[in-house]
């Protein structure tokens, strides 16, 4: 894990980072956790309203409101369990490993919260295999809590496989009952998940986090930060060609410069990759858009999972393109026919344009092979494959027509600024 | 209303449903349905049926939509 750069000055009234690691400290600081008493039939009503008023959405990738999330779980999780994700999947992504070793309590008082207003009697906290430090950090929360007596239902630790698209709720709560790690067909969503015959609700770390901070200071603490339509923080992690990698906290509606500025870019950035690796390029001319979601969507792009990759001016967009088409077509779940033969194919499309193949069809090819695997797949996987490469084919499209009349690439032999996991070690038998 | 929905997982790209139906579903370079999504008109919801039952994968979903819905 690269090192984190700290919260920035002013963070203090509203920081998830700046939160205590140990339970006594956390106690100490925050005071109880704030359940109903037996008797208050509303208090779900109640927290349900300030999250709504607090505006908050997920900040898992999807952006969904909070509020109606917990409304349409109100008392049907009952018996059931809370997954708290945080898988992670995405490479460039350091965010709720971070906050999961700075802030563990934070993000389970709000797995405990949302139990109480669902009904469920489990915490259940996902944590890829290897990343055992975070993994570590999570069961030392969980058994202070435990001898502290501060978590009133049973939380513990599991270990999914450590893959893109573990993550995937559907995925995460079929590998939690047994079964293997693979996203399910699902046609309605809206459909609730299920481990065995009680619901099962899926919320990001970081979120959790956020939900525990609105139950004890109110929707305004967390309005305080950010814009009026998309209020509160959001963790980022910066990482590609700057000095200082790592995970900020910043108000939504920050200018995307600024907040890449706090990483320290070598340079001046060629583009910036927002949203993770399933995400979008932004050129320069959008650099001082605000993170938001409707100023993203207005570009082209989305919060996505809180990742901001900048490229330098000496990398080729349509390189590392192909080297994140050829990376995400890897991490298929091998289901869906679309995505095992239709992102592979798009990243040998993206790999000859960069090594200057001189192929007439290859532009319309790609385009076709774009719109045909886009939205066919049990998961969304392919469709951020598609969504990454269409805005490489628009943000570097000087690149692409180069490329295309017979150049190569001059930088496909430098290493990348993407942050890919290193292969397993094969070892000899 | 009626439409036809591929179960992408359960489907391994026998391609009967798009003899069976070129009307509403074609294939991919792959060999994969692809269903339009539209409403399915009146006169082709018996071969869609059809199709659904021909399937030997059981991939192809004939969903009813309520009014409205």
């Amino acid at each position: 894990m690269p090192n984190a750069t700290d919260t920035m000055p002013g963070a203090r009234t509203y920081g998830l980072l700046g939160y205590p690691a140990d339970l006594a400290t956390h106690a100490g600081r925050v005071g109880p956790l704030p359940l109903p008493a037996r008797a208050d039939r509303d208090w779900g009503g109640a927290l349900i309203a300030a999250l709504e008023a607090s505006g908050l959405t997920g900040r898992g990738g999807a952006g969904f409101p909070a509020a109606i999330k917990a409304t349409a779980a109100r008392g049907k999780g009952r018996g059931g369990t809370i997954v708290v994700n945080a898988m992670e999947g995405e490479p460039a992504s350091d965010k709720d490993a971070l906050l999961m070793i700075r802030a563990p309590h934070l993000i389970l008082d709000g797995a405990q919260l949302l139990a109480a207003v669902s009904g469920a009697r489990s915490v259940v906290v996902c944590v890829p295999e290897g990343r055992d430090h975070v993994a570590a950090a999570a069961a030392r929360a969980v058994a202070e809590r435990t001898a502290a007596r501060w978590a009133p239902v049973v939380e513990t630790v599991v270990r999914p496989p450590d893959r893109f698209v573990a993550g995937e709720e559907s995925a995460l709560v079929g590998w939690i009952e047994g079964g293997q790690s693979l996203p399910a067909f699902r046609p309605d969503k809206s459909v609730p998940l299920r481990i065995g015959r009680k619901g099962a609700l899926v919320h990001n770390a970081e979120t959790l986090a956020h939900v525990a901070v609105i139950a004890r200071g109110g929707p305004e603490a967390f309005r305080s930060r950010g814009l009026p339509e998309d209020p509160g923080t959001s963790l980022v992690t910066l990482s590609g060609a700057v000095s200082q990698p790592g995970v900020v906290e910043v108000d939504r509606g920050t200018p995307l410069i600024d907040i890449v500025s706090r990483a320290t870019p070598l340079g001046p950035p060629q583009a910036l990759l927002v949203g993770g690796y399933a995400g979008a390029w932004v050129a320069p001319e959008h650099f001082s858009t605000p993170y938001a979601s409707l100023s993203l969507r207005a570009i082209g792009a989305t919060a996505g999972v809180g990742v901001v990759v900048v490229l330098g001016h000496e990398a080729c967009g349509i390189s590392e393109t192909a080297r994140l088409a050829h990376y995400l077509a890897g991490q298929s779940a091998g289901q869906c026919g679309p995505c095992v033969y239709g992102l592979p194919a798009i990243a040998d499309d993206l790999a000859r344009l960069a090594a200057g193949h001189v192929d007439p069809g290859l532009p319309a090819r790609l385009d076709r092979r774009l719109s045909e695997v886009e939205g066919r797949g049990a998961c969304r996987h392919p469709d951020g494959a598609v969504s990454v490469v269409r805005s490489a084919l628009r943000v570097f499209a000087t690149d692409v027509h180069v490329h295309s009349r017979g150049t190569p690439c001059v930088s496909w032999d430098r290493p990348t600024q993407l942050r890919f996991p290193a292969p397993p070690v094969q070892v000899a038998s | 209303m009626t439409r036809i929905l591929i179960d992408p997982v359960a489907c391994d790209a026998y391609g009967y449903c798009a003899e069976l139906l070129p009307e509403a579903i074609t294939v991919d370079e792959w060999g994969y349905p692809i269903a339009d999504g539209e409403p399915l008109p009146a006169e082709l919801v018996d071969a869609a049926r059809r199709a659904a039952r021909d399937c030997p994968r059981r991939a192809i979903i004939v969903q009813e939509l309520r009014a409205g819905a």
